[in-house]
């Protein structure tokens, strides 16, 4: 059954090759896409047709590398200017919600813990058509009634930065609160014993110790934000973000162009992800 | 020193008071008020049922919707059937040494956007595909297969998609559960599929809990996997809110499909929540 019980040779061998298979099919499409963003060939497909740096570096007129196609180039800035303000309002939020809940007593507090949990069970399509939906009636209602015309209501840049952080905020919520409740409160006493005001607790005792799970949450609200579909999909104005763009590219057919943003993405993204969790091994 | 503690309560409160008021709360009612508002017959504002009556006159409609609610749930069983082997390796077979490696290895591909995931599955799969080449070239087959636009491969992409939050749940749950439990079982004579139903499940049941709940509810509102691996077929009422807000134009329209997606999916994660008897704070966190 386990380790340290006596196991059949059958059995071990199953299940090693259902593992293998498994992590055959985890990395399977992950791999070929690499490989097809160096494949000196017009279509993302085999037969291989040699080595070549084309679909990063070609200039035109035939082919046109990534680095020098303004589309993919453009989105991948907003979406970098997204995923930023995105995590720094979720950490913002999130941590304060984190104290109100862990240290904080209020009538009706359980109600409000439930509801911000909420965003994590609402479809993210949802949440986009409503907040979608509130923000044309508000632009409507400031028209109508003030003459005024708010563009950002329309879709929009900020529009996709509230949407996202609309959700995202509660995962930050979940992983400080989680390192909050490890905290030892007689420490906090302590320093407000010695005539600390509550803020400097906060800012020099509480803070620190939460340190690591600040940087941890804001890294996966950045990943979260960075590569968010569903809700981005009905709150995106003319800035599209990388994977509307690329979506919008995959649907019309397909060239190594998105291999060899693909490869970007997966090379960078598992960069952050190792550094990110070697810092967390380490910590702990 | 009472002051101190009102006025930080006050100052955190006020911003997650607003997160949620403004940004959760409103665009509900919202939503809910949009799916209501319609027109009578001289053309003026009214309050009407009209968009829900269209849902349940309109046989595909409420086909989709309830062919889209069976297939998440499907979904969410076979990514607990797919995951559960590999975690319980993971956590209980393999030597302690590999545990860590492996588990960063299972973590990594979830890192990478969605849509690149699907996108190397659909060159993968399609026509022109690498398996497809692959194929022909060993002389298995002579004309090459669509893969794609199926639903076994719809499927598949959903499972594959969804692997991470079911595995991530299955693999600290089964981490905490302490070894002489099932030793103890064998030493009594135990055969393996008891040790397996009345030990095992029943201590991973928190963590199941909560990677089904976050499955089925990432399944349902999937829109990329089966508009991309499903084509035209697909057939997922995620499509029809786009269609509605995006293609025709009928906010009041989608407004009603969204409210209905909304409470199927609150509806089935209540009942499996009382099923196991678990509360949403505790099968989250």
């Amino acid at each position: 059954m386990i380790r340290t019980l006596p196991q059949s040779g059958l059995y071990k061998i199953a299940f090693r090759f259902y593992v293998v298979l498994f992590y055959i099919f985890l990395f399977a499409p992950l791999i070929i896409t690499c490989l097809l963003a160096f494949n000196d060939s017009s279509f993302p497909a085999l037969p291989w047709k040699g080595f070549s740096l084309d679909w990063f570096l070609a200039n035109g007129p035939d082919r046109v590398g990534l680095f020098h196609d303004r589309s993919n180039l453009s989105s991948i800035v907003v979406s970098a200017q997204t995923a930023f303000w995105v995590s720094l309002f979720s950490v913002v939020v999130g941590t304060m919600g984190a104290f109100l809940f862990e240290q904080e007593d209020f009538p009706g507090k359980q109600g409000l813990y439930f509801l911000a949990l909420t965003p994590l069970v609402i479809p993210g399509v949802i949440l986009g058509i409503s907040i979608l939906l509130t923000a044309n009636s508000l632009g409507i209602y400031f028209e109508d009634n003030f003459g005024l015309d708010v563009p950002f209501l329309r879709p929009s840049f900020w529009l996709v930065v509230l949407g996202q952080f609309s959700f995202i905020t509660t995962f930050v919520l979940l992983v400080v609160s989680a390192r909050l409740k490890k905290f030892d409160r007689s420490l906090e006493e302590a320093a407000l014993n010695l005539g600390a005001s509550r803020f400097e607790v906060i800012r020099y005792i509480t803070l620190p110790f939460l340190r690591p799970a600040l940087i941890g949450s804001g890294a996966v609200a950045f990943l979260m934000s960075f590569e968010n579909f569903n809700t981005t999909l009905f709150l995106v104005g003319s800035e599209t973000t990388l994977p509307i763009n690329l979506y919008l590219q995959v649907r019309d057919g397909s060239t190594p162009i998105i291999n060899a943003v693909s490869f970007l993405l997966i090379v960078s993204t598992s960069t952050i992800a190792l550094i990110n969790l070697l810092l967390s091994n380490r910590k702990s | 020193m009472k002051n101190y503690f009102r006025l930080g309560l006050l100052i955190f409160l006020t911003p997650v008071l607003l997160w949620l008021v403004l940004l959760i709360v409103i665009p509900h009612i919202e939503l809910l008020l949009m799916s209501l508002k319609g027109t009578d017959d001289y053309g003026n504002p009214a309050w009407t049922f009209s968009h829900y009556a269209t849902f349940f006159n309109e046989k595909i409609y409420w086909y989709t919707f309830v062919r889209t609610a069976v297939y998440a749930l499907a979904t969410t069983f076979l990514t607990f059937l797919v995951t559960f082997p590999v975690a319980f390796y993971i956590t209980k077979i393999v030597s302690k040494k590999f545990t860590g490696f492996l588990t960063i290895l299972l973590l990594m591909p979830f890192w990478v956007s969605e849509l690149v995931r699907v996108y190397g599955w659909m060159i993968l799969l399609r026509e022109s595909g690498v398996i497809n080449h692959i194929l022909i070239s060993l002389g298995i087959i002579n004309t090459p297969i669509e893969m794609l636009y199926n639903d076994v491969t719809m499927m598949m992409g959903l499972v594959y998609t969804s692997m991470l939050f079911m595995a991530v749940p299955l693999i600290s749950s089964l981490e905490g559960m302490d070894d002489s439990l099932i030793e103890a079982a064998h030493d009594l004579g135990a055969s393996p599929p008891t040790i397996f139903f009345k030990i095992i499940i029943p201590y991973a049941s928190h963590g199941i809990t909560s990677g089904a709940i976050v499955v089925f509810m990432l399944a349902l509102g999937n829109y990329l996997t089966p508009t991309l691996m499903g084509g035209k077929n697909s057939l997922w009422f995620t499509e029809q809110i786009y269609n509605e807000f995006i293609a025709s134009f009928n906010w009041n329209q989608g407004a009603a499909f969204g409210f209905l997606l909304l409470l199927l999916s609150s509806f089935i994660i209540w009942a499996g929540l009382k099923l196991t008897r678990q509360e949403l704070g505790r099968a989250l966190s």
